[in-house]
């Protein structure tokens, strides 16, 4: 088989030495990690590996020689590199030589046990500093949960593996007093940000109140004070308690002082960070905007001739359905009743808002000052107050829909009495049944007269329908971007734009200036994530499911009169 | 080292092998290039239906709007449509990798390791209303061996004849052949 050798591109230039990295004997590929120079006592090479093996559980091994000799080529230097495989005994004993400042480096090996004809050598170079930080994500159909030490399906992930796993071998820098001296990527000094210490240092007790805090929260929270009937059901209904619960949850993972262990934790905890960050950065943007220039205080102004507009908007309707709307003509008295009914519970609700007027501008103001929690508890402030608004439209649906249902399973009951069946409710089915002539008698004149009120009742409803449904897309909508607010992963989206080598979803080869009887070089490359993948693997999940009724039972509840609530929060009891 | 082909729909393509070494193959096919012709002639339909919607309604937005529409539509088109180049690079025992060049320079690769390919095979499809020949790789189901996972199509933009692709097909399956009668490693 081809023997494949990854050779980091940062020891190019290093002093001739033995070659450290790991054998891969299935796929036989050799991933160097570092080079160890002359002088060396080979005891002490062999103890700092071992000890190395045993942090790490990487088996870490001496793979073979690298020279690069400045000048022309030094013939005793080649035979003592080849009795070193000797010291080091190792399957197959790899050779690599640089002359000069040449490109074209050869490679050999040395295998004492097997006669094998020379075998073609694939020098692969990557960036170690690069495929150490870097986190494979498997393609979707072959992303499995089997651990990564032991099975590596995918031989890609057994080399970011292992040069992941070597941080230890990664230490030791030219300055340490040791007896052995390497080159690797960080041979030259270790480097980190004193911001990014501080701020770890810092974190641990930040992360130690917030957490006190949102006990404390989370336990008023939970007390049996706002468990009481009428202030349980209000909280329920109140989008802006469900969105400021999901924060709270938030935070609560946020400010939880165990490490995360594994990638997708840390990703997730970081992303969550950044969206709080930004989502409140936000909202007091939007808070310091509404109150320059008393701002709030003209909407408050406009709130009320707003619901009066809509109100008198609705009286007009009444008006035109209680005449011939659209050249239908309908029941004089059924729609006297109706329309009546309806105008008066507008009357009722203009003095219940008028009744408030005074009050609005400060309440606002008030609630307006909850906007600095974050743009998310504002939209969800703004959805709120559109359903308090529209309260009327609901109640008016509501009754509309109902007498549209009794009427509907009134008529579909007398006409199975027509045909002579009759609805099982213990079998579930229709069944036939023999009436007696008066019960035919009734049957058939409720059936006519429910039949001549169904276009009266029917128009009602489909007006109000109409209207319930306009304001539950609006409120939709609003819904909507909350929920883009909530899910969008930010930091990962910021580490595939300006760190794009964290995120691989493979590599990518390209091939490097050939010169013949040299072996293949080739330079391995990252090939970063796609930006919706990158959404796709590490989006925060939402507490609302999308509308789960189809198109089609959307249209049956409604051509039946059934209340529709199409968009249901996730751990609600259905209706 | 280049040579001419046609592609499924009459245009002309180019073909070029390199051997970079015994296991080593890259295989490259060039689409024909965006014709001034056409991009003259849809720049200026578009224009002058934008003239002649601003005779009507006198309003100079319009004439901004379609200079706006007309630089943007280019650069989307350069940037994620039009493909210059589809290459196909056999690294025998490491893996394929499969590139695109758009014509505006961005590259989109995949790379497929050796352990996952099965085999390369010439398919026939029905694309719109013709039959016509692709060669694709196709994926190994990790827990069936006989089966096949997934099916890559190559070359998709630039569609070469049975002749190109008998040529890449002969190709590929001298390296495909080395990595079974080469002994695994113990």
């Amino acid at each position: 088989m081809v023997l494949k050798v990854f050779f980091p591109s940062c020891c190019s230039s290093a002093e001739s030495g033995i070659l450290v990295g790991r054998w891969l004997s299935e796929q036989s590929s050799a991933v160097i990690l570092a080079v160890v120079h002359f002088p060396f006592i080979p005891f002490q090479v062999k103890q700092y590996l071992s000890e190395v093996q045993r942090v790490t559980k990487v088996s870490v091994s001496v793979l073979g020689s690298w020279s690069n000799s400045k000048q022309e080529k030094e013939e005793n230097l080649s035979k003592f590199l080849e009795d070193l495989g000797t010291i080091f005994s190792h399957e197959p004993w790899i050779q690599i030589s640089k002359e000069g400042d040449s490109k074209f480096w050869s490679c050999s090996t040395f295998q004492k046990h097997s006669n094998n004809p020379k075998e073609e050598v694939i020098l692969v170079y990557y960036d170690q500093r690069k495929v150490m930080l870097s986190h494979l994500h498997p393609p979707l159909d072959t992303a499995t949960s089997t651990d990564q030490e032991t099975d590596d399906a995918s031989k890609l992930s057994a080399i970011f593996h292992t040069v992941a796993k070597s941080k230890m071998l990664f230490m030791t820098d030219r300055y340490n007093d040791g007896p052995i001296k390497l080159t690797h990527w960080q041979s030259d000094g270790a480097e980190a940000s004193i911001i990014v210490e501080l701020m770890k240092q810092a974190s641990v007790p930040a992360c130690m109140l917030l957490a006190f805090l949102l006990s404390l929260v989370s336990g008023i929270c939970r007390s049996r004070v706002l468990k009481f009937w009428p202030l349980s059901f209000l909280w329920r209904k109140l989008s802006t308690c469900e969105q400021l619960g999901h924060r709270l949850q938030h935070l609560q993972v946020i400010s939880s002082n165990k490490k995360a262990q594994t990638q997708t934790q840390l990703m997730r905890k970081a992303n969550i960070f950044v969206s709080l960050l930004i989502d409140v950065a936000l909202g007091i943007l939007l808070m310091s905007w509404l109150y320059r220039k008393n701002r709030i205080g003209h909407l408050a102004d406009t709130l009320i001739p707003v619901a009066d507009h809509v109100a008198e908007e609705l009286q007009d309707l009444l008006q035109w359905l209680m005449g011939a709307p659209a050249g239908l003509k309908m029941n004089r008295a059924l729609d006297q009743v109706l329309g009546r009914f309806f105008l008066y519970h507008i009357h009722l609700w203009i003095s219940y808002i008028h009744l408030m007027s005074p009050f609005i501008e400060m309440i606002l103001w008030y609630v307006g000052l909850s906007a600095c929690l974050g743009l998310t508890v504002a939209l969800c402030i703004l959805s709120d107050i559109i359903a308090l608004l529209t309260f009327h439209i609901y109640c008016f649906y509501v009754y509309g829909a109902r007498l549209y249902c009794l009427k509907i399973y009134g008529l579909s009951s007398l006409w199975r009495l027509f045909r002579g069946k009759k609805w099982n409710v213990l079998r579930q089915r229709v069944d036939s049944c023999s009436y007696d002539l008066d019960q035919l008698f009734i049957g058939t004149l409720l059936f006519t007269i429910l039949l001549f009120l169904l276009p009266t009742t029917a128009l009602y409803y489909l007006v109000f329908a109409l209207l319930r449904l306009l304001v539950v897309i609006v409120q939709g909508l609003i819904h909507l971007l909350v929920d883009l607010i909530d899910s969008l992963p930010l930091y990962s989206i910021l580490l595939r734009l300006c760190r794009s080598y964290r995120l691989a979803a493979g590599v990518k080869f390209r091939v490097l200036e050939q010169q013949d009887g040299k072996p293949l070089r080739l330079l391995m490359q990252i090939n970063p994530l796609s930006y919706g993948s990158v959404v796709e693997t590490y989006r925060l999940p939402t507490y609302s499911c999308y509308p789960k009724d189809s198109w089609t039972s959307l249209c049956k509840k409604l051509f039946l009169g059934e209340l529709i609530y199409p968009w249901k929060h996730k751990g609600e009891k259905q209706d | 080292e280049e040579r001419r082909y046609r592609s499924a729909s009459g245009g002309p393509i180019a073909l070029r092998a390199r051997q970079h070494s015994a296991s080593c193959r890259e295989l490259a096919v060039r689409c024909p290039r965006l014709q001034l012709r056409s991009l003259s002639a849809v720049t200026s339909a578009v224009w002058l239906a934008a003239y002649g919607l601003f005779v009507l309604s006198q309003n100079s937005m319009v004439l901004s709007a379609a200079i706006f529409i007309t630089l943007i539509g280019l650069i989307i088109y350069l940037h994620f449509v039009k493909i210059d180049q589809e290459s196909l690079l056999v690294i025998g025992s490491l893996g394929i990798q499969v590139t695109s060049s758009y014509a505006s320079g961005k590259e989109s690769t995949t790379f497929i390791e050796m352990g996952r390919v099965k085999d390369v095979v010439i398919n026939e499809a029905i694309h719109m209303q013709k039959v016509i020949y692709y060669l694709c790789i196709l994926l190994q189901d990790p827990g069936d061996p006989q089966g096949v996972s997934e099916v890559v199509p190559l070359f998709q933009s630039s569609k070469p004849r049975l002749d190109c692709l008998i040529e890449v097909y002969k190709s590929c399956q001298e390296i495909l052949e080395q990595r079974k009668t080469a002994p695994p490693s113990n």
